[in-house]
């Protein structure tokens, strides 16, 4: 319930910020909106030596679309994504995701770059932005580079960041010709962590599959793109064979673990269910 | 004297749904919880807890933490024991370790405390004190801590060469074997109530402050009880009993969780004692549920014999009360299990056998909390799982199989096979009530074509009987002490009251509701009347709030007090008037000559001559206090529906409606009432879906934050229509009966036995609580696949 | 660290570590004890305050973050010695039985009518689904905020 002892900065600019991780390294964690670290630290199971505030740097918010991409600030808020008329009329695999992430108040405060770089497989982002073949850009007072999400997460709350990275945009790829996506989550109640989460995106390409994104949360040490469903779906007719098959492959993708939540197989075969719906769903939007 | 001419205003006495009186205080945020309050010079405790469930201690190290700055006193388990502190008395005639001294007995138990200027600095203390555990066996299962050979949890105790904790029986053994021989049907049904937890909103804490130059110890204490709790401190301690008073001032929620006595309320007050300032302890919230009195945990084999007919013969249960560490409940000490033996439920069973055994485990220590009404909980939703299942057996109307076996409104008042006598009920109209409100027929119909289409739908039933208002002098005790309880009622001479009561609300609103029995009685309105609770300086003596006692005795008490007063009053009126006492008759609130309009007395008169022209030889003043020995229990009971849909891809269940008629006698305050059974609802909702603490196999607690224990949030809990019958208690002044606790006693089953509903087509008879999505996909599942 | 906070409208400063938490800062430094504490995983919201008139957990919150900011707190919605519509509102419909989740609720139903001046029953409780209570099973929580919503038209 208490945190233990640390030292703090707010630094008003990103080569500031830049500037303090360069200095401690590993020492130190940045705080986004704090609703993952915060929690940690009173259970005094994080005890940084510094702590870099990030919530005084400006800019680093908000959505912008460019010929090519989404771009999503780093310290948007899972809020003003719930709220966002843009997410909810062009990009429905967010706009169904942000509202089912924790609860209202932890959405007001948490950000959607800060929970992609916590990386716990229980975080719903990681799948949403799997789906939509995202890429995060992390800055350092050496420069900028671009990351695949696919190639972000690396384990259980470890993430391609160095220590003196930060992460400051997501980039979605618009999506090109009729398009839709939705996100599916179980959960015990609202605020518990997934027991399964299936983010899923459809790209039309003259009445067939373009592209198929299925990304997965909680059932893995990371999360999970169900990469032999998304291959089985590119180019396919989207018909009920292809999707009960596409959901088939993306439940043996699927590496959940048994706990209170359920089983093993219970939680794969959920992932299934949810796979087939979200396909059906995310083909009516996209047809519509 | 008053002119009859103008119209009377209302005196909201029972049956208003008067607006709460202590809202305003809350609204405001001037609510004073015991972690408000704020005294000169106080510390503050943390404590530190064993991480692990049986293990033996080598030797504490606290060197490191004494020499934090800020830190004034580390206190360790032998500490304590030099001053006889180490071990206290249970509520139920065990012993309880204060700080562990030889062993870890459960995860989380207490092993030490640093008491500093700052929480934080009193946290970082604590990280540094050493411990050195040898780890033991841990002993999880009540099954294989009964078995021969299993490590002895309670070496300690002189005497005790098993993990058992008590044997008790109940109902008649023979008789019951008879019924069996007789039957054409036998049901059975094996089932764990799993341990949960009350978990109110506000944690456990105190603030005890010694003060050696006045020699009062005064403990601002989360209790439900606090006269039984300062009669045991100074047992305890070895205090004055006169020089400690125990305040419990605002308590947010107590649900039974504030009931026992917890080591964190002596080490406290020892630590104050020791260093002479004012300590605080408020606990965290996973103190709160790894370490405090959980519910339930009972593991039941019940057989329900019946005719072909549906008729019941006789009720046989078995069961294994899994006790954690120490045998702590707060329950009468005649009965080892509670209440439990309520179990014939609503239903005219003419043999009944209980035979109950308690085990120690590594676990902490509880079991009767959670708003169970003594283990009313577990019986309830035994006999009313076992009844939905020999419906099914039988093939019978669930509706139809209970209202066949309920006991007759002429049976009243009804003797039961294991010996209660209920005052008075009407099952029937109950439970019919219910039927008509959802539905029934069009549901039945709506099941039938739901399961041609592929949807499950289940309609669940549960038929309660509650047995609360402990009680009676003769059968009921807690520690020697008897369930009476108080009322101290005085009227002022401008014509207000202040009533002091021996029970101790945790927002169930008693300042408005007691108000309004004072009202019924004197027509004092409840606003002129000061309802004052929870300082043992300035209140009659109690046995506090839980097990839904309070309107059944204190409420009670205040109602044959009022009308003591009233009596008096009729004389005072009789003096002022100048006429003969027996010529005055009672008008709601003044004394009436009769046959004289105009010629009255009102209550307000009455009080300003009680001060001012007392009847010569009477004394001056309106009070007096009322120590009320309940004649019997009080039997509240219900009829609930519960109508639920299944998503077979997933398991998940939602409920669709849930029909709630209840039956607590008359209502004081109709809108509080319906204030308790949303809130025993959604509990009950949260039992039956969602909450579990559970163990793995070397005792480690699973289910120690909200994290992992469930709390039903707006979202997920249903809404609820709710709707009354009143059938008075004969027995109770103002015919009511208590009904805190009816909601969380009779729902589990109501929502188990629709999901149960909903598969029973399939085959499914059971699925075992929290009836999580997994589980129902799994039943599903194995249905399916046989 | 020193930190200013304008709290229900009034400047608060004071030198803290930065590892105290708003809520200790509220209810140890100010002795505004009407925001609580009901748990140490952030999983209750009991302890919910509005920053700069968001609803947020104060408990999962560093003092130090709100430096600069508008905090207001259940006492805060008292006007010119009033109840707020809100307030009457949950005393009206007993929407509270042992109050201490009440703090959190009413704050953030008073976003909620900022945002939303005539929310559907749903649309309420979602907005509190972040808020645990344990007595009221929060259908009259519900209630209280609709009637509120009603009663904030009529003064408008």
């Amino acid at each position: 319930m208490y945190p233990p002892k640390f030292d703090y900065v707010a630094p008003r600019s990103l080569d500031e910020a830049l500037e303090v991780l360069a200095e401690h390294g590993s020492d130190a964690k940045l705080l986004a909106g704090g609703q993952s670290l915060i929690p940690l630290l009173k259970l005094r199971f994080a005890a940084p030596a510094v702590l870099v505030d990030l919530n005084r740097l400006t800019g680093l918010d908000g959505f912008r679309e460019s010929v090519t991409h989404l771009h999503v600030g780093a310290l948007t808020r899972h809020a003003d994504a719930e709220r966002s008329p843009l997410l909810a009329a062009r990009y429905p695999l967010m706009a169904a995701a942000a509202p089912v992430i924790s609860d209202p108040l932890v959405r007001n405060m948490g950000t959607v770059g800060g929970s992609l770089a916590h990386a716990d497989p229980a975080g719903d982002w990681g799948a949403v932005m799997l789906a939509a073949g995202a890429e995060v850009v992390a800055r350092s007072r050496e420069g900028e580079r671009t990351i695949a999400v696919r190639d972000f997460f690396r384990g259980l709350l470890e993430t391609a960041l160095e220590p003196t990275e930060i992460l400051t945009e997501v980039r979605v790829p618009r999506p090109r010709g009729r398009a839709g996506g939705t996100y599916l989550k179980l959960e015990r109640k609202v605020g518990d962590f997934a027991t399964v989460g299936v983010a899923v995106q459809l790209e039309l390409d003259d009445g067939r599959i373009g592209r198929a994104g299925i990304g997965l949360t909680a059932v893995g040490a990371v999360n999970v793109r169900a990469a032999a469903a998304e291959e089985h779906l590119a180019g396919a007719e989207p018909t009920a064979e292809a999707f009960a098959e596409a959901a088939r492959l993306a439940a043996a993708a699927a590496e959940p673990t048994s706990d209170v939540r359920g089983s093993a197989e219970y939680k794969r075969d959920v992932v299934r269910v949810y796979v087939e719906r979200g396909l059906e769903r995310a083909l009516a939007l996209a047809r519509a | 004297m008053t002119e009859q001419a103008q119209p009377r205003k209302t005196v909201c006495g029972l049956g208003h749904s008067v607006k709460r009186k202590e809202d305003d205080r809350f609204l405001r945020g001037q609510g004073n919880y015991v972690d408000d309050v704020n005294l000169p010079r106080m510390l503050h405790m943390a404590i530190l807890r064993s991480p692990m469930a049986h293990a033996r201690i080598k030797s504490i190290d606290a060197e490191a933490a004494k020499a934090v700055p800020g830190v004034v006193a580390v206190v360790t388990g032998a500490d304590l024991a030099a001053h006889n502190l180490a071990w206290m008395p249970t509520l139920s005639g065990d012993t309880q370790a204060v700080f562990a001294t030889d062993k870890v007995r459960f995860q989380g138990q207490e092993v030490a405390a640093v008491i500093a200027e700052d929480p934080y600095v009193a946290y970082d203390a604590l990280d540094l004190i050493d411990v050195d555990y040898d780890m033991l066996e841990a002993v999880v299962d009540p099954f294989k801590a009964m078995a021969a050979g299993a490590p002895l949890i309670r070496d300690e105790k002189e005497g005790q060469k098993d993990n058992s904790v008590y044997h008790w029986e109940a109902g008649d053994k023979d008789a019951t074997e008879r019924a069996f021989a007789a039957a054409d049907k036998v049901v059975k049904l094996k089932t764990h109530y799993p341990r949960c937890h009350p978990s109110p909103l506000e944690t456990c804490g105190c603030v005890a402050d010694v003060n050696a130059g006045t020699g009062k110890v005064k403990i601002y204490m989360t209790s439900q009880a606090p006269h039984a709790h300062r009669t045991l401190f100074a047992l305890v301690a070895g205090l004055p009993e006169q020089n400690i008073q125990i305040i419990s001032p605002d308590i947010g929620g107590g649900f039974g969780n504030k009931v026992p006595i917890y080591p964190g309320y002596v080490a406290a007050t020892a630590a104050s004692l020791l260093i002479g300032r004012p300590v605080k302890w408020i606990e965290s919230r996973s103190e709160n549920l790894i370490s405090t009195g959980f519910a339930r945990d009972y593991h039941m084999e019940g057989e329900l014999a019946l005719k072909n007919d549906g008729q019941m013969l006789g009720l046989r249960v078995r069961l294994v009360s899994d006790q954690g560490a120490f045998f702590a409940d707060a329950q009468p000490s005649k009965f080892r299990a509670g209440l439990f033996h309520i179990v014939t439920g609503s239903y005219d069973l003419p043999a009944a056998h209980v035979v109950a055994d308690g085990v120690y485990t590594n676990k902490a220590p509880g079991g009767v909390a959670y708003r169970c009404s003594f283990r009313v909980t577990e019986a309830s939703y035994l006999i009313e799982r076992l009844v939905q299942n020999a419906a099914y057996e039988l093939d019978l109307d669930p509706a139809e199989l209970r209202l066949r076996n309920f006991i007759r409104p002429e049976q009243f008042p009804y003797k039961s096979a294991t010996g209660f006598v209920y005052d008075s009920g009407d099952y029937h109209t109950a439970l019919k009530l219910a039927l008509e409100k959802v539905g029934y027929e069009d549901l039945k119909r709506e099941k039938e074509a739901g399961r041609a289409a592929g949807k499950l739908i289940g309609v669940g039933i549960a038929s309660f009987t509650e047995v609360v208002g402990a009680g009676p002098a003769k059968d009921y005790d807690i520690v020697g002490l008897k369930m009476f309880d108080s009322a101290e009622l005085r009227v002022h001479p401008t014509g207000k009251a202040i009533l002091k009561i021996g029970v101790q609300t945790q927002g169930q609103g008693h300042e408005t509701t007691f108000a309004q029995i004072v009202a019924g009685e004197l027509g004092i309105p409840p606003e002129d009347v000061l309802v004052q609770h929870g300082d043992t300086d300035n209140t009659p003596y109690g046995l506090g709030t839980y097990a839904s006692r309070s309107t059944p005795t204190a409420g009670a008490a205040t109602a044959v007090i009022s009308r003591k007063l009233r009596e008096k009053a009729r004389k005072i009126a009789a003096h002022v008037l100048e006429a003969d006492a027996a010529d005055l008759e009672w008008d709601v609130d003044r004394f009436q000559v009769k046959g004289v309009p105009g010629k009255a007395c009102t209550i307000q008169e009455i009080a300003f001559a009680a001060y001012t022209n007392p009847p010569p030889g009477e004394e001056a003043g309106l009070e007096g206090v009322h120590y009320y020995d309940p004649p019997n229990m009080t039997y509240p009971f219900g009829s609930y529906v519960v109508v639920v849909e299944i998503d077979e891809g997933t398991g998940v269940w939602k409920v669709r409606r849930m029909v709630a008629v209840d039956d607590c006698g008359v209502r004081i305050n109709p809108m509080i009432v319906e204030g308790q059974i949303h809130g025993g609802l959604t509990e009950g909702y949260g039992i039956a879906a969602m909450q579990l603490i559970t163990f793995d196999d070397d005792g480690n607690c699973i289910g120690s934050t909200f994290m992992d224990y469930l709390l039903p949030t707006a979202w997920e809990t249903p809404k609820f229509e709710t709707f009354a019958t009143v059938t008075p208690s004969p027995h109770h002044p103002i015919g009511a009966k208590g009904v805190g606790e009816s909601a969380t006693v009779g729902s589990p089953a109501a929502y188990v036995n629709a999901v149960v509903d909903a598969l029973a087509h399939l085959g499914v008879r059971n699925v075992e609580m929290p009836v999580t999505s997994a589980k129902v996909w799994e039943a599903i599942r194995q249905a399916r696949a046989t | 660290m020193q930190v200013t906070i304008k709290v229900n409208g009034r400047e608060e400063s004071a030198e803290v570590e930065p590892r105290r938490l708003l809520v200790h800062f509220l209810r140890e430094d100010l002795r505004l004890t009407g925001t609580h504490v009901g748990c140490d995983t952030s999983g209750c919201g009991a302890c919910t305050v509005l920053v700069d008139g968001t609803p947020v957990k104060s408990c999962t919150m560093l003092a130090v973050m709100a430096d600069g900011r508008e905090v207001t707190t259940v006492e805060g919605l008292i006007r010119n010695g009033q109840l707020h519509p809100i307030q009457q509102g949950f005393k009206e419909e007993h929407g509270l039985q042992c109050g201490f989740c009440t703090p959190g609720m009413m704050l953030v139903a008073k976003a909620l009518l900022e945002a939303e001046a005539d929310p559907s029953e749903e649309q309420i409780r979602w907005a509190i689904s972040g808020n645990v209570c344990r007595c009221t099973g929060y259908q009259n929580i519900v209630k209280s905020v609709q009637w509120a919503a009603k009663k904030l038209a009529e003064n408008a």
